[in-house]
């Protein structure tokens, strides 16, 4: 009915709020990329030989792969001479030693969006390390993380003062060349976050990473290592945001997850990237490899992400699961609406004897978006009694959007159990109705729906993101009726 | 309470009701019967505001306000109730969210404060209580998986938690057996009172057995052809609807 689709169309009309600009001043790289780029962020970096070399090898491997094609993507061809490597806000040329001698206006942008980088970090007690574009700029609770053995630092800091760490673990999970992106971030990675977890300590507080790119013309590369140590706990946040500019950016890092033997790391991301107008103009181009290697027995590595912007995503956080009895989770909301694409997923690797996977996918649609789930089971020949289940929930809102599903399975063993449910609904007219009628504004009522569909990932959200979450998706969903 | 003139109402360009009046009193039970297609439904979906129905002329006045200037939502809190004849299941969303969401929406349009989550519970349970419902209803998702019967009985729950003063039933008594029939009459006869109005829509005779109306209106082709008590309802179950419409064409 006409009435009925122009109802619902209207209910796409987003409003970016993290689309100021920080008045800063920067320095960076001019554009273009060879070797003499990747070898002036390892000098500005002041990095080791073995760092060099590492980025130099990723570097010529890269130039030898091709881009992936296969996603179901439509954009222009980046065009990788246009993008400036590396930005960094001036004042990083004597870089604070502590928060005080941060630059004001940076701790304003960070305020801005909600930051707890000052006092409020003490109050909400979660320690957070924020990247602005290309490098980290404060890292806070350093103290009373040291007390527990807690290492948490810039990744640049990581080189310098624990390289024997950087270089046992960097690399492990996702290669070099694992990918023509994780090749790209390899060679050019300009900072990130570092976490060391000694055997035994469960970390005192959540871990966060606020990561914004601020500059144009900038790609942003940053490579997250966390290595949990035997017996060991963290959760993790990562959330992102950028300004609004007609241009796509291009942000492709890397994560790397590591869990010895009876480990857990929890990571959750909130993922709000600009998106671009809605006639799709500008936005950061997402492309990601995330990857945790639960490498001893007993260890468990769970994703949670919601992932609400970007005009592109390209995106599959995996885990390895090597360590007799361990455990790989992925939970996962994406919400694309206006000109919005998604392709996102995760991999579940079964190695090791018992494994055990959970992937619960909710993907809503709205606008014109275009969205697939796109995941992965294998079970290899030697993980007996390996089981997984996946349940994956597509939710449209209007009729000019697209949810496709791309499972695949590769069993190996006889005895692994592996499930699958899927489902495709729409909220109808008739429900924003019902609702309406029972006295409920109409952007309530979406927000209520998708709230209800959404309920069995927020929950495996720390307490105080899962409100930051749904209150996000709120705002994503925005004007969504009309 | 409800005061409604001439009024001519369309979906998609076609005409439903044309010219239909009526007039309801706080207190008052109507039944309006008729058969299929003559705008039973139709009439309760313009009352409650949906944007398919185009009203192209009359008024209607709900305690003196237009009602068509004014959004569903508004219309509800308002005090106007829709049972629906066919209502929808909301999966994930919990039935008491969305109950809670309703009370407090309406309460906040009257300058209440919000009923905590320990008062609602309270009141909900007595509700259902008195409307024989397992109080695990309140943690399913909305209409989710419930039987015919259920999802009838759970529109009456919602108009209890609501106290509107005026509730219309669209063909509430479809699809029921005559356990959950009885059941349903049940509640709504617990709801009657001299400041509420309640509008029966319904195709049979049945369900004037159990909730006794004032009133009976006979719709054809859009427009009321007869009005009489509850005798006429035994009339027409006697002498079928073409004997009405016999009498419309007259």
């Amino acid at each position: 009915m006409a009435t009925e689709s122009e109802h619902i169309e209207s209910l796409v009309n987003r409003r970016y709020e993290h689309g100021f600009v920080t008045d800063i001043e920067s320095e960076g790289l001019p554009p273009g990329l060879d070797e003499s780029v990747v070898r002036a962020i390892s000098a500005l970096k002041k990095e080791p030989q073995f760092m060099l070399e590492w980025r130099l090898q990723a570097y010529r491997q890269w130039r030898e792969m091709q881009e992936p094609e296969w996603a179901h993507l439509h954009y222009p061809k980046i065009d990788f001479e246009a993008i400036s490597y590396y930005s960094a806000p001036k004042s990083d040329k004597d870089r604070p030693k502590s928060l005080d001698e941060v630059d004001p206006k940076l701790l304003e942008t960070y305020d801005k969006l909600g930051i707890p980088l000052h006092e409020r970090a003490r109050l909400a007690g979660v320690a957070v390390d924020a990247v602005f574009d290309s490098v980290s700029v404060a890292t806070t609770f350093k103290d009373k993380l040291s007390e527990a053995g807690v290492i948490f630092c810039s990744f640049s800091e990581a080189v310098q003062n624990h390289p024997e760490l950087v270089r046992k673990y960097l690399g492990s999970v996702v290669g070099r060349r694992d990918n023509f992106y994780a090749a790209l971030n390899a060679a050019v990675f300009s900072d990130g976050s570092f976490v060391y977890i000694p055997k035994g300590v469960r970390c005192p507080m959540e871990l966060s990473t606020y990561f914004r790119i601020n500059a144009a013309n900038t790609g942003q590369f940053e490579r997250t290592l966390i290595v949990a140590d035997e017996g060991s706990h963290v959760s993790y946040l990562e959330g992102c945001t950028a300004p609004m500019r007609d241009e796509n950016q291009l942000h492709a890092a890397v994560v790397e997850l590591v869990a010895l033997e009876g480990a857990e790391i929890k990571y959750s991301t909130v993922q709000n990237w600009y998106p671009g107008d809605e006639n799709g103009k500008g936005g950061i181009y997402n492309f990601v490899t995330k990857r945790g290697d639960c490498r001893g027995a007993d260890s468990k590595i769970s994703w949670t992400q919601v992932e609400t912007g970007s005009a592109i995503t390209w995106k599959y956080p995996s885990c390895i699961l090597r360590g007799e009895n361990s455990v790989g989770e992925f939970y996962s909301v994406a919400v694309t609406n206006n000109m919005q694409q998604a392709d996102t997923g995760t991999k579940m690797i079964h190695i090791g004897r018992n494994t055990r996977s959970t992937i619960v996918s909710k993907g809503i649609s709205a606008g014109k978006a275009q969205q697939s789930y796109r995941g992965l089971v294998r079970i290899m020949p030697q993980a007996e009694g390996a089981r997984n289940h996946t349940q994956c929930d597509s939710l449209l809102i209007g009729k000019n959007c697209g949810a496709h599903t791309f499972p695949y399975m590769e069993i190996r063993n006889p005895s692994a159990k592996v499930e699958h449910e899927a489902t495709t609904s729409k909220i109808s007219a008739d429900q924003l109705f019902y609702c309406r009628q029972r006295g409920i504004s109409e952007e309530d009522a979406v927000n209520m729906i998708v709230n209800g569909f959404c309920k069995e990932v927020f929950k495996e959200l720390p307490m105080e993101f899962a409100v930051e979450a749904q209150a996000l998706l709120n705002v994503s969903l925005e004007g969504a009726v009309g | 309470m409800l005061d409604i003139k001439n009024l001519h109402a369309s979906i998609l360009d076609t005409e439903i009701l044309r010219g239909l009046s009526l007039s309801v009193k706080a207190g008052e039970v109507h039944a309006i019967m008729g058969p299929n297609g003559s705008g039973k439904s139709t009439l309760a979906q313009v009352v409650a505001g949906h944007a398919d129905y185009v009203v192209t002329e009359g008024s209607v006045e709900f305690n003196g306000k237009d009602l068509l200037e004014l959004e569903p939502e508004e219309r509800a809190r308002e005090g106007i109730f829709l049972g629906f004849q066919y209502p929808v299941e909301i999966p994930g969303v919990n039935n008491a969210y969305l109950l809670k969401a309703a009370v407090n929406a309406k309460r906040a349009h009257h300058g209440q404060g919000e009923m905590d989550a320990f008062e609602f519970l309270k009141l909900a349970k007595e509700k259902m209580s008195l409307l024989g419902m397992d109080p695990k209803f309140l943690n399913r998702g909305v209409n989710e998986g419930f039987s015919g019967g259920e999802k009838k009985r759970n529109e009456i729950l919602q108009m209890a938690m609501l106290e509107p003063s005026l509730a219309i039933l669209d063909e509430t008594d479809s699809g029921l057996d005559i356990d959950a029939l009885k059941s349903v009459a049940e509640g709504v006869n617990a709801l009657r009172s001299p400041d509420r109005a309640i509008i029966l829509v319904t195709h049979y005779q049945r369900l004037l057995d159990y909730i006794e109306p004032d009133f009976v209106h006979v719709l054809s082709a859009g427009r009321i052809v007869r009005s009489g008590d509850k005798s006429l309802a035994l009339e027409l179950e006697e002498k079928g609807y073409d004997w009405v419409k016999e009498a419309a064409t007259a």
